[in-house]
């Protein structure tokens, strides 16, 4: 439900960030999402389309990267990626304070365009 | 083409605002805590249950975060307790910067616990950090058992969960033993409490964990 915020936050930044570096048409937007956040990556891409409708951003194309949860263990130092059954119990040594080290990205890790309109 | 590296949090502007929210409850010595829970769970029947319980012990304030209406507000209000009532217009949780506004206008000297009472929501407000101290989220027992299985990151980032309604019980098919498997295995380190914000039962419990834990701020402050 907060995709459309999450987006237009992304939007912006990008933008200013497109604004920076003199480019004119944004061709590619990539974001890292781990799959313990709650931004569904369909509802993302929905937003994507409903916001970027203007210039700069016309075809752009929205890339997401899901990152699996995994988690170290501090105890025994195993590290075990979480199943669908949301465990975060170290299974080696049941450990009770584990750490979650992957799982809860969301980033915009690059966007890609050209300096110039549509000419490279 | 060129590829711009920007590694940059999306929610990196309402982290920085929760941040500075967090070190003003620090450095006045006031816990926060972020209620949560989905709509109908009986979060404001636990404040008031609270309000009751703990007025001559502590000075506590209310943010009340809904959609719409200043119902909630209303309601804390009777309580004799300072609130301030957000209205989201549709927005479906909290962020920090709400929090922040809402915050000065409440201008409490020698307030000890804030409540935040987020929108009705499992899903977003888990995403938003507020700068609050601790996250609570409530739980029903008419809600069924898969709730927090289907809303995991809201639980695992919790302090304490709260089991509401724990008087209906008998005309449920809920299963307690599942509910404190399920939030054992998904947040092994969280409290649980188990009331009832219509008899009262458990609140003893619940208040005097606050109390421990507006203690333990204020020792650490």
């Amino acid at each position: 439900m907060h995709e459309l915020s999450l987006m237009t936050s992304v939007l912006e930044t990008v933008r200013q960030g497109a604004l920076d570096n003199d480019i004119k048409q944004v061709k590619k937007v990539k974001l890292v999402i781990g799959k313990l956040s709650q931004a569904l990556p369909d509802s993302l891409q929905f937003a994507f389309g409903v916001l970027s409708q203007d210039e700069m951003f016309r075809g752009a194309v929205l890339e997401i990267e899901e990152k699996d949860i995994i988690c170290l263990c501090p105890d025994c130092q195993n590290q075990f990626a979480v199943q669908d059954d949301y465990s975060f119990i170290c299974p080696n040594c049941q450990g009770l304070k584990v750490e979650i080290i992957s799982g809860r990205e969301l980033y915009i890790d690059y966007f890609e365009g050209d300096l110039t309109d549509g000419t490279d | 083409m060129v590829q711009i590296k920007l590694e940059s949090q999306i929610l990196g502007a309402n982290d920085l605002i929760a941040r500075r929210n967090s070190a003003h409850f620090q450095e006045n010595q006031i816990l926060a805590i972020n209620l949560m829970s989905s709509p109908g769970s009986g979060k404001t029947t636990l404040l008031e249950r609270t309000i009751d319980a703990l007025a001559d012990s502590l000075k506590m304030a209310v943010i009340e975060g809904d959609l719409y209406t200043d119902q909630d507000a209303q309601r804390i209000e009777k309580k004799g307790v300072k609130v301030v009532q957000i209205n989201t217009d549709g927005t479906c949780h909290l962020d920090a910067g709400m929090v922040e506004r809402a915050f000065k206008e409440i201008a409490y000297d020698g307030l000890q616990l804030l409540f935040v009472e987020n929108v009705g929501n499992l899903v977003c407000p888990a995403e938003f950090n507020l700068g609050e101290d601790l996250r609570v989220v409530l739980a029903t027992t008419t809600e069924g058992n898969d709730k927090i299985t289907k809303y995991p990151l809201i639980f695992r980032e919790a302090q304490a969960v709260v089991l509401n309604k724990i008087d209906l019980l008998p005309y449920t098919d809920f299963s307690l033993e599942q509910f404190q498997e399920d939030v054992q295995r998904i947040n092994p380190q969280a409290r649980i409490f188990m009331i009832s914000g219509r008899t009262g039962q458990g609140i003893d419990e619940w208040t005097q964990w606050l109390l421990e834990e507006v203690r333990y701020k204020i020792s650490t402050g």
